[in-house]
Parts: structure tokens; sequence; C-alpha cells
């Protein structure tokens, strides 16, 4: 068959607003998915009971199912708890784009949780109690003994968590939203030309993927802390 | 909330009669476990011998591991299902020919199968290579001393202790496997994830539909751990890897 590479030229510009939103869902789930991962990881390490407990069974369940059922899930509910929230009459349209990202935040949280809670946890006990003893409160120990530690240690697993992130943002595509995939996808479909869409986007994926955990290695090895 | 729930939605037909949403559920658990198991397979065979490959001492053996790993982790599955399923068949004549004279369901199942198994082997792979070179150098030098070569080695010595030593990170690559299956319904693959939609669509109970898919992936996930969890205990070498999972 003929190839018309052409057609990727043509449709740039196109092409390009999809990557920007498949990055922005990138950064924003990771920043969101890391706040709030942080907080579930706290809170499973709480001993308050059954905050711990929540937490737990939050983050479990998230593991649990697949993501292209739990982006369903949000896509089906999200409306119906906005609707429930604001007594309107109708579920109100909120778009597949900006449900992606609600989505993506919440589901990333509970694997930035576990990331968070290993990192809390390899901070030596003693740390704690010092603190406590100096007089610092749970919130001042955590904000400022604790957590800032966590994060320097779990910084290059964080990182490769989000290059896993930006390669699984692209299954926004079962909900018709149009991040990278999604416009090459709707370009391919509408030219007939998917064997040129879809090979140039794997290639763009794998670049970018291998140059970001190159970087994510060198990072790595820099920032060691020797023992 | 305006949600009216009615759990009995499962026993209720599709339209056209015959079937009930159950039985389509039913079928798509079997697509997912038969796609799993299958993709599982070669995912471990291929695995298995590029984890390999990556410790031995030839460097084009190495750096043939390296690429294939870096080639299958580096895209999502997503676009390498369509890969599969949209442009290889373009790339080879005879391929496309079976795509279009077989029962285009066959041609989904062999195409997420491929795929999965493929993108699950680097996993694999990089899983084994780990587990190998966590072995002491000194069990690879004495079996060399002792005059066996190196096929031998990894036959007797070296391979043996590191499967067992994979075993736990294999478990949670196999429930990955599982939970991504679900992304064959991309390429049309009427799975688990898929029926559980198409029930939401056609009833309008998507909550009880997408509850009752979460549960049964809940409970395959379970078993597969509890399954992997006995092997790992049966195979346990006495005094070596201890207890391990309950």
């Amino acid at each position: 068959m003929a190839f018309d590479f052409d057609v990727i030229a043509r449709s740039l510009p196109y092409l390009w607003k999809g990557f920007r939103y498949t990055v922005e869902l990138t950064a924003i789930a990771a920043t969101g998915g890391i706040f709030f991962g942080t907080l579930l990881a706290l809170a499973r390490l709480s001993s308050v009971k059954p905050l711990a407990l929540a937490a737990a069974g939050y983050v479990n369940l998230m593991r649990s199912i697949p993501l292209v059922l739990v982006i369903f899930w949000f896509f089906f509910l999200v409306p119906v708890l906005v609707q429930g929230i604001t007594g309107a009459e109708r579920p109100p349209q909120i778009g597949a784009e900006r449900t992606a990202i609600i989505t993506f935040i919440m589901f990333e949280a509970a694997y930035f949780c576990e990331i968070m809670r290993a990192g809390i946890q390899s901070i030596p006990k003693g740390q704690v109690y010092a603190s406590y003893a100096l007089g610092l409160t749970y919130g001042q120990t955590m904000r400022l003994v604790v957590l800032p530690q966590a994060f320097r240690n779990m910084i290059p697993v964080l990182l490769t968590q989000t290059v896993i992130l930006f390669q699984d943002t692209s299954l926004v595509y079962v909900i018709s939203a149009t991040d990278f995939l999604g416009a090459a996808s709707k370009v391919g479909q509408r030219d007939g030309r998917l064997v040129e869409m879809y090979t140039f986007v794997a290639v763009v994926y794998f670049v970018i993927s291998v140059t970001l955990s190159h970087f994510v290695r060198r990072l790595q090895k820099r920032i060691a802390v020797i023992r | 909330m305006a949600y009216d729930f009615n759990w009995g939605v499962f026993f209720e037909e599709l339209p056209g009669g015959d079937t009930e949403y159950w039985e389509i559920l039913l079928e798509g658990v079997g697509w997912t476990l038969a796609v799993s198991a299958l993709a599982w397979a070669i995912a471990l065979a291929v695995g298995a011998v590029v984890g390999t490959i990556r410790t031995t001492d030839r460097p084009w053996l190495v750096r043939l591991g390296n690429a294939w790993v870096e080639l299958f982790r580096n895209i999502p599955l997503i676009v390498q299902l369509f890969l599969w399923y949209f442009v290889v068949p373009e790339l080879v004549p005879p391929l496309k020919r079976w795509a279009i004279a077989a029962d285009p369901t066959t041609v989904q199942f062999a195409m997420a199968v491929v795929g999965l198994g493929l993108f699950t082997s680097a996993r694999i792979a990089e899983q084994v290579r780990a587990g190998i070179q966590s072995l002491p150098r000194g069990q690879r030098m004495a079996a060399m001393a002792l005059g066996l070569t190196t096929p031998q080695a990894y036959r007797h010595v070296l391979l043996p202790m590191a499967f067992r030593i994979v075993i736990p990170p294999l478990t949670s690559e196999t429930m990955n496997l599982i939970k991504n299956s679900s992304v064959a319904l991309t390429i049309g693959l009427a799975e688990l994830t898929f029926r559980s939609r198409e029930m939401g669509e056609y009833t309008f109970h998507f909550f009880e539909a997408f509850t009752a898919a979460t549960l049964i992936y809940v409970a395959i996930a379970m078993t597969a751990n509890r399954v992997m969890a006995f092997i790992e205990r049966k195979v346990a070498v006495p005094g070596f890897i201890a207890g391990g999972a309950k």
C-alpha cells in the first residue's frame, strides 16, 4: 500500500492541541495525585483506626480494578454527584476532558499514596520522637521534618510513576477525549490514514518516554544520598 | 439523588430477548480470563528468555534484550494494541488476508493476546533479570568451577533459584495483566468492562453494571493472588526463601 506521511504535516496544529492536553492532564494529575496521595498516606499511617481503614480501603479498591473501568465509573458518577450536590434539574454537561482530569487525580492518588507511604516509613522513628521532644505538634513534625525527607527520597519513584501516568493518559480515548492519541485517531479515521497516524503516535510516545526515563535515571544517580 | 437503583436489572432480557444481562457479563468474564491466560503464557515464555539473555556475557544478546524491554515499555498499551490491530496487518499482506477472512472476534482476540503478551513480557523480563542478578556471584562461579557449561549453569543452578525469587513481583505483574486486558475493548473485544458498559448503555443502570464488574475484578485479583501464593509456598527452597506470602 502507499503511505502518505504528509497527513501528519497537514494535521500538525490539531495534533499539537491534543498533545498539549495530554501534557496538561499529566501535569495536573501528577500534582493533584501527589497532593492527595500524601494526604492518603498520612491517613493510612494514622493512629485513628477508622481513618486508616477508610484510606486503605480506597487505595486497595483503586489498585485492584482496571483504569479503563475507573474512567467509565467517573464519567458516569461525576455528573450524577454534581447534580446531587447542586440540586440541578438535569445532570450538568461536564465534558470528557474535565472528567478525565478528576478521574486521573483520584486514580493516581492511590498509586502515589503507596509511594509516599514507603517514603514516610523510610524515615527513622527516632526523628519523629526527637521532633515531639522538641515540642513540635503532629502537623509541624510532618510538614517540617518527615515529609520533606520522604519526598526527597521518593523523587525518582514519583517521576517514574509520572512517566507511567503520561502513557496511561492515552486511555482517555475510551471516553472520546481529544488527547494526543484521540486527535491522531480522529484525523486518521477522517482521512483513512490510521497506519501513518498510529505509527507517528507510537514514535512520539516512545521518544518522549525513553528521554524522560533516561533523565530520571541520571537524576537518581545524582541525588542518591550516600548512607 | 436522582438515580434510582434496580438490582434486579441483571435478570432482565436484552432487547431482542433470549439472553439476560448477567449472561453477557459472564461471557465478558470468559473473554477477560481467556485473553489474560494466553497473554500470560506468552509473556512468561518470552519474558523468561529475554530476561535471561540480558544477564549473559554476550554484548549483542544483552543489547537485543535491552532494546526489546525499552521498545515494549515505552509505548502506551492502547497504542501498541492499535499497532497490532490496525497497522501490522497493513504491512504484512498474508496477515491482512487472514484478518479479512477470519471471524472479527477471532482477529480481535488474537491481536489482544499478542499485544498484551509482548507488552507484559518486557515487564517480566525486567523482573527475571533482576532475579538472576540478585543471586550471589559465587553461585555462577561455583557452577563454572564444577565444570558446568554456561547453559548448564543457567539450567541447573541460576534459573531454578531466580524463578523462585521473582514469584512475588510476578504476582503483581499477573494482576496488572488481568487489569490491562480491559484495554482490549478499544479494539472491540467484548470482555468484562466492555460488557458492563454495554449493559449500562442499554439499561441506563450504569451503577449496578459497574459495581458488578468491579466486584468481579476484585474477586479475580484475589483468586490470582491466592494461586500465586500457593505456588510460591509449593516451590520454596527450604532454608532459602523463608515462608513468603501467607
